[in-house]
């Protein structure tokens, strides 16, 4: 039986196709994927993202809890509100999930995890929890739902939809989030436009969606999400980094604070194995589809797709691809694609940031 | 749903339309169109290549995800729709006019052995459930 979220019957109202996304029913698209793709790229568009978990942490002395348990430094967390994106690492160095991070007060953080990673997040925040913070509660929050409003009109839209929200989530900087009454609006996405993600009760989930519909927020599906995301140079959690993946060869090392004699956990494994290879870009140069799995030739060795799509932004094909770090951005790659090689350029993330391409061929 | 009544069907989505001249021209239903979503690549075979029935032949690709499509019945392709390379989306737009290649089949009674619309409706209907 898959999981639903609260906004279940409202996807299928309207129209949503519906696949099985890691054990939860959610509309892949609504109607066109390509459309809706462009819809938050020039417009506004909202995501159910219900199927992710916020977790709140509680007490005294979280700071120096996460402080080992994230590999990014909650340090750089000094304004109330102000969110971190980091990764969460076992001991051998392997990434467990990746997740943002909210600094609300010292006795309060929220985190936000993945839908598929939910559980065995929390099941190791607790153990750690157990063993080095006994005193701290962590407290996954199934009652919250979260909606993302995102595209270049997307704060105009929200505040159309939560009236008096303005004042409060206004002067929110990017990464920032502020309450106002029942809700908790952050100025984050998955998306590389601007907007919100907005928490609020279950209960009112439903009435949020249909506002927001009713100013001009079309609803977008995980289809044009996932290539949203790709152009935004934005990582995948279990197809371009994972327990198995040095972060440091998925494009993650600025996330990894490798500075401070700070110790976390995850930190002596990866300063005893040095990336050997490097995430970037590929612009297919040939007709076709890149996709995750496929090899990438070089004349410096073989690598690797780890996601790959159509870019409606770019109108061509484009992929992350984990390369040896002898290859450069702007050289010429081959691409094995049912037993042909096909030509892709080579380029820095992202492929596309606040409605703009940002690849010249 | 959308299945014309004048065309046959295999379990794998391609339809089939014999031609007056007894040509079979072959694309993929609206159905597998509608399953896929936005189309934006095409690859059919080479004009003279000898197809045996069931072959993998050809590929369509969405954003989603790559498709193979496989020839209804044995036969020579003869012709392809270079218009449907150039522009995918065109199987979106209509699945049945967005024909992909024409085949001389081997055997034209080999056409009665493939889905009616009635049997393919049934098989859409039963893989929705």
């Amino acid at each position: 039986m898959l999981k639903q979220t609260p906004l279940n019957s409202v996807h299928r109202a309207m129209g949503a196709r519906m696949v099985d996304f890691g054990g939860w029913d959610m509309p892949v698209n609504y109607g066109s994927q390509i459309e809706e793709h462009h819809q938050v790229r020039r417009d506004a568009g909202m995501f159910d993202v219900c199927h992710m978990l916020v977790v709140d942490v509680t007490g005294t002395g979280i700071r120096d809890f996460l402080r080992h348990l994230l590999a990014n430094n909650v340090d750089k967390l000094q304004i109330p509100g102000k969110a971190l994106y980091s990764c969460m690492l076992n001991p051998a160095g392997g990434v467990i999930d990746d997740l943002i991070v909210y600094f609300m007060r010292e006795d309060w953080f929220r985190i936000v995890v993945n839908a598929g990673t939910a559980e065995k997040d929390v099941a190791w925040m607790e153990g750690q929890r157990a063993a080095t913070a006994p005193q701290l509660c962590i407290q996954p929050r199934r009652d919250l739902a979260m909606i993302a409003v995102q595209g270049p009109n997307a704060r105009e839209k929200a505040w159309q939809a939560i009236p008096g929200s303005r004042a409060a989530t206004e002067p929110l900087k990017p990464f920032q989030a502020a309450e106002f009454a029942q809700y908790f609006i952050g100025r984050t996405g998955y998306t590389g436009e601007d907007g919100f993600e907005v928490m609020l009760p279950v209960a009112e989930a439903e009435a949020l969606w249909k506002t927001l519909h009713g100013c001009g927020v079309a609803p977008i599906g995980l289809g044009a999400r996932d290539t949203l995301r790709l152009e935004a140079g934005m990582n995948l959690y279990g197809q371009d980094m994972g327990e198995d993946v040095n972060p440091l060869e998925a494009g993650l090392a600025w996330t990894i604070d490798q500075k401070s004699p700070r110790d976390f956990i995850g930190k002596a494994a990866l300063q005893a194995k040095p990336a050997a290879m490097q995430m970037l870009g590929l612009v297919l140069l040939d007709k076709g589809v890149l996709r995750g799995h496929q090899k990438v030739v070089t004349p410096h060795g073989v690598g690797e797709i780890t996601s790959g799509s159509f870019s409606p932004t770019l109108n061509q094909s484009i992929a992350f691809a984990r390369l040896p770090l002898t290859v450069a951005v702007g050289d010429t790659v081959q691409v094995e694609i049912r037993d042909k090689l096909l030509n892709a350029k080579v380029v820095k993330l992202p492929f596309a940031r606040n409605g703009q391409s940002l690849i010249n061929n | 749903m959308s299945i014309p009544g004048d065309l046959k069907y295999t379990k794998s989505h391609e339809w089939a339309k014999l031609e007056a001249d007894g040509t079979v021209t072959v694309g993929i239903t609206h159905h597998a169109q509608e399953l896929l979503g936005d189309m934006v690549y095409v690859e059919n075979p080479a004009v003279g290549r000898q197809l045996a029935a069931g072959e993998e032949c050809a590929v369509v690709e969405s954003v989603k995800a790559a498709s193979d499509v496989y020839a209804p019945l044995a036969g020579e392709v003869i012709a392809v729709n270079e218009a449907v390379v150039d522009s995918p989306e065109a199987i979106n737009q209509d699945a049945y006019a967005a024909w992909m290649f024409k085949l001389k089949p081997a055997n034209p009674a080999d056409l009665a052995g493939l889905l009616d619309a009635a049997a393919y409706g049934a098989l859409v209907e039963s893989e929705a459930h």
